[in-house]
């Protein structure tokens, strides 16, 4: 049966994420649909069209669609459901916002987080902060999944030539209104596309001092993250948070500044490739799942860091 | 009452919010997976309210103590040992709790379509939920309720102002922040930056003792609780061993490059 993924961008770019989830759809069907709802999207349109392995691409372009409110795509989603034995979309604030809203309209369970698929009705995700990873199987007719896009290397984004379906129907509630938004730009890399990530934690003592890491991460080509402390205490904003209630990360490269390694941060990037961990406690947590450990004090240790590289 | 508190009553509403408040594993807690791998062990492990939903509770009362709400109802769905959660919600400042009394671990269509029958019956202005539960983070029971009672939704909240019959919610995605206006009644899910908990103080624990707990079935609410999901095994992760301590940054770099090959 037809699969349908939700593709997650900016009404400009088709994001990474939504390449990850295809290659998880690929274990489940090869008849894959995109759905783009937006406005003013057509080059998103364009650029899926020749992502690999999509079969079509079905535009709601519209007005009432631009910031992609929950209430509107979900009724879209559900209008268009009967098609489909699957549907899915990246695991991240977008599709976790809009799945679970779409799954129980449909009257079926959603899963989060799927990290590997077993067989196009057995997956299995990570609970209790990744302590333990549950293979479930749902019989409902429809299964709602969002994908956690670190569990599957993403397809290539050229090769394909999917059909174009124009979708005309308009859903708009006014229960729900746009206000305003404040983005963060950045010349650095998303943090859950890098192939490095430099991260601080209350250790860093400062937003300030974060300029330490930041001048690694640029000679690097890093992506910046954090930990919750760093957050809560006001040193660097809330999407660079990694962990079980932030972003999930698996860069090739993960370097943990001043963050102790609570299990809830472990939780958001202990499937990096290589772990280092600049530590002035020998005995923090972080030491126990890192292949490099540094026992030292980072304002000395990161600055030479920075000359070394 | 005096007429100007009547004026003010009827000019700001009786606006009633329900909290919801589930029991879990403390967060400190590093849960170990049962040898047959049916789940995690939970006898003898410390359980506490689940964070974001401390959260939620402590929202609902800044806003009746800002004169906005008048009655603060905390829900817990699962089994008789969820009256301490609730109890717990109670010691903060809630004014009564309503156990749904099912097995613990239902799914959470069966939860939201509890809570949402539950919210109809108290018909609740505003719903606070945490975003996630932090056992099973599944992250998706809030966005349930709002779809099966048609309510607008503000998810992963770190802001709240209620103003003319509508909630305007600062919300933390991915990219940054996002602000929505959501018509009341509404669902909002708690991020964790939306404001700390109050330590329940003594006095307000004994309070919360006499404060009543309405014990519904899922019988009488008319919902059936069955699921289609089947958990077919649990089992731990893979462990990750740690690997060496570096004498320097010399050394770390030399690491990086030559043997780690991660940096060029
Ligand atoms: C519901 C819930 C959800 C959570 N979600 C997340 C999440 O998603 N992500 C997350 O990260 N956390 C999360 N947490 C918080 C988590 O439990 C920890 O509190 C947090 O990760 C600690 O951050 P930290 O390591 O920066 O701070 P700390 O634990 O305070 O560690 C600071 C470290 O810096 C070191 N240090 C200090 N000064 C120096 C110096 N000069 N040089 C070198 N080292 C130094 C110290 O030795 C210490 O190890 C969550 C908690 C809860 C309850
Ligand atoms: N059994 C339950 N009883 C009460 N509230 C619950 C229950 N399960 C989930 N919730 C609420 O839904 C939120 C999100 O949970 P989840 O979708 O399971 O991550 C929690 O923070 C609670 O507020």
């Amino acid at each position: 049966m037809s699969l349908l993924i939700i593709a997650e961008h900016d009404n400009n770019e088709l994001k990474p994420s939504t390449l990850n989830t295809i290659a998880a759809a690929q274990k489940i069907s090869d008849d894959i649909h995109v759905l783009i709802a937006g406005s003013q999207c057509q080059s998103v349109v364009e650029q899926t069209v020749q992502v690999e392995s999509v079969q079509k691409v079905l535009v709601a372009d519209n007005g009432a669609y631009e910031h992609q409110l929950a209430e509107n795509i979900s009724k879209l989603v559900v209008d268009i459901a009967d098609a489909y034995g699957h549907i899915l979309s990246p695991a991240t604030t977008t599709g976790k916002n809009l799945l679970p809203r779409v799954a129980a309209l449909l009257d079926v369970a959603q899963l989060s987080d799927v990290v590997e698929v077993i067989s196009p009705d057995t997956f299995v995700r990570p609970i209790y902060a990744g302590n333990a990873l549950a293979t479930v199987k749902t019989t409902d007719k429809v299964k709602v999944l969002t994908i956690r896009t670190t569990g599957f290397d993403a397809v290539s984004s050229q090769g394909g030539s999917a059909e174009v379906v124009i979708l005309e129907q308009v859903i708009d509630s006014t229960q729900s209104q746009f206000i305003s938004e404040q983005l963060a730009e950045s010349d650095r890399p998303e943090l859950t596309a890098a192939s490095i990530i430099v991260s601080g934690g209350r250790g860093m003592g400062s937003g300030e001092n974060f300029h330490l890491i930041e001048s690694v991460a640029d000679k690097l080509g890093a992506a910046v993250g954090a930990s919750r402390a760093a957050v809560d205490a006001g040193f660097v904003p809330n999407d660079w948070q990694v962990g079980q209630t932030g972003k999930t990360v698996a860069p090739d490269l993960y370097i943990a500044v001043g963050i102790s390694g609570a299990i809830q941060h472990l939780a958001g990037m202990k499937d990096s490739k290589v772990i280092v961990a600049i530590n002035k406690d020998e005995e923090a947590p972080i030491f126990q799942i890192a292949d490099y450990g540094l026992v030292a004090d980072l304002f000395e240790a990161v600055p030479e860091l920075e000359k070394s590289l | 009452m005096s007429e100007i508190d009547l004026i003010d009553k009827v000019y700001r509403g009786f606006m009633k919010i329900l909290v919801t408040v589930k029991r879990v594993v403390d967060y400190n807690v590093k849960v170990r997976v049962k040898a047959d791998q049916s789940g995690v062990e939970l006898a003898n492990v410390k359980m506490s309210i689940n964070p974001f939903c401390e959260i939620a509770v402590e929202e609902a009362i800044r806003l009746k103590e800002k004169g906005l709400a008048t009655e603060v109802v905390v829900v817990s769905v699962g089994s008789k040992t969820c009256q301490e959660t609730l109890r717990t919600a109670l010691a903060l400042g809630a004014d009564r709790g309503i156990q749904v009394d099912t097995e613990d671990g239902l799914d959470s269509l069966a939860v939201a379509k509890l809570v949402a029958k539950v919210a109809k019956e108290e018909a609740a202005d505003l719903i606070i939920m945490g975003k996630q539960a932090i056992d099973s983070d599944n992250n998706q029971t809030g966005q349930m309720v709002a779809a099966l009672l048609d309510y607008p939704q503000a998810t992963f909240a770190s802001e709240i102002v209620i103003e003319d019959g509508a909630a305007q919610v600062t919300r933390e995605i991915d990219g940054g922040l996002q602000v929505l206006s959501v018509a009341l009644p509404a669902i909002v899910t708690t991020d964790l930056r939306l404001n700390e908990p109050r330590f329940a103080s003594l006095p307000n624990i004994m309070k919360a003792k006499r404060k009543p707990i309405a014990v519904k079935t899922a019988e009488e609410l008319g919902v059936n609780t069955q699921s289609n999901v089947e958990t077919v095994s649990v089992a731990s992760p893979s462990d990750r061993k740690a690997g060496i301590k570096v004498g320097s940054v010399a050394e770390l770099v030399e690491k990086l490059k030559h043997e780690a090959k991660v940096v060029s």
